[in-house]
């Protein structure tokens, strides 16, 4: 099973995301932002960063890129992709995902561990969870402040697609306290909060925790269901 | 040459916690009267030929704002350079 993990100008944990999904038991394919190919990845995450310098607003220009062009016609047919912090806001650019993400209501930068709950197991990236289980993933935005109107909110609570809410808190004024929603089909994920620095007991969130492996190897017990 | 500039704002029901920190800076320059600030984008295209505002229109919408959470006004403006060759 491959992973792609694109890399854009001002990309920061593309390198660890592909870390992440090698503890998996995947290969980690390295896809490049100007190159249209997804070279027959099985899935593909979109990592956490400045691409291109954030200039204009988050993920604005990311999302023109030659590669997103791919994945998005990709998503649409199905393809599983995450999208973390820089890779949430990517999606939300491409409208993938509904909503934007905006500067922290208090505009400081939050970096630290956070306790989420898991919402929604019916994704191709959280099906490894249990229903409402409680994990700790680092936080690290300064723009992260989950935005949509009303009837959007209303409507990805109704249909289950809030996937993770913060708990104890909440680290940058998001409505109703979402950390990560899914599309209608559940196979595109996106989250502010960063699973690819919970992987390994050295690094992980204080305690050692690894709570964010399980978003990698639900993808591939998915894929491997499916195959 | 005339140019084009697009204005874009934050929805108004959307929290714009950058205004909100210059208007709480407003009274350390003894300013009492403002009651609310809100911070927008100022863009100007320059065209190689003639401006074009609804291209300028479509560049607003597919880029320049992202109108989930953005509104956007484009209009036409005339350069000092030129206002000054007219008169």
């Amino acid at each position: 099973m491959k992973i792609g993990v694109v890399t854009f100008p001002g990309s920061l944990d593309d390198g660890d995301a592909r870390r992440a999904a090698r503890l998996a038991g995947a290969e980690a394919v390295q896809l490049w932002h100007a190159d249209s190919s997804l070279h027959d990845v099985d899935a593909v995450v979109l990592p956490g960063g400045f691409s291109y310098g954030d200039y204009l607003r988050c993920g604005a220009i990311a999302r023109f890129s030659p590669v997103m062009e791919s994945v998005i016609d990709a998503a649409r047919g199905g393809l599983p992709v995450l999208g973390i912090c820089n890779g949430f806001q990517v999606l939300c650019e491409a409208h993938l995902l509904p909503g934007a993400l905006l500067r922290n209501a208090h505009m400081h930068f939050r970096n630290r561990d956070w306790k989420l709950k898991v919402e929604s197991t019916s994704t191709a990236w959280t099906s490894g969870y249990t229903e409402s289980q409680e994990i700790v993933i680092p936080v690290k935005n300064g723009e992260g402040r989950y935005t949509a109107d009303e009837k959007t909110l209303d409507m990805l609570e109704a249909e289950g697609r809030v996937v993770f809410r913060y708990l104890d808190g909440n680290p940058n004024g998001s409505q109703r306290e979402i950390a990560g929603i899914r599309n209608e089909a559940g196979n595109v994920v996106g989250l502010m909060p960063h699973p690819e620095h919970a992987v390994e007991a050295l690094t992980g969130p204080f305690g050692g925790g690894t709570d964010g492996l399980a978003m990698f190897t639900s993808v591939l017990s998915n894929l491997g269901a499916k195959a | 040459m005339a140019r084009v500039v697009v204005d874009v704002m934050l929805k108004p029901e959307i929290l714009d916690p950058q205004g909100q920190a210059v208007a709480n800076a407003l009274p350390r320059l003894g300013v009492t009267e403002v009651s609310s600030v809100r911070i927008g984008k100022r863009i100007e295209l320059e065209f190689t030929g003639e401006p074009d505002l609804d291209k300028a229109r479509e560049i607003a919408d597919k880029l320049l704002a992202n109108t989930v959470i953005e509104s956007f006004e484009v209009r036409l403006e005339e350069s000092a350079d030129t206002a000054r060759t007219a008169q």
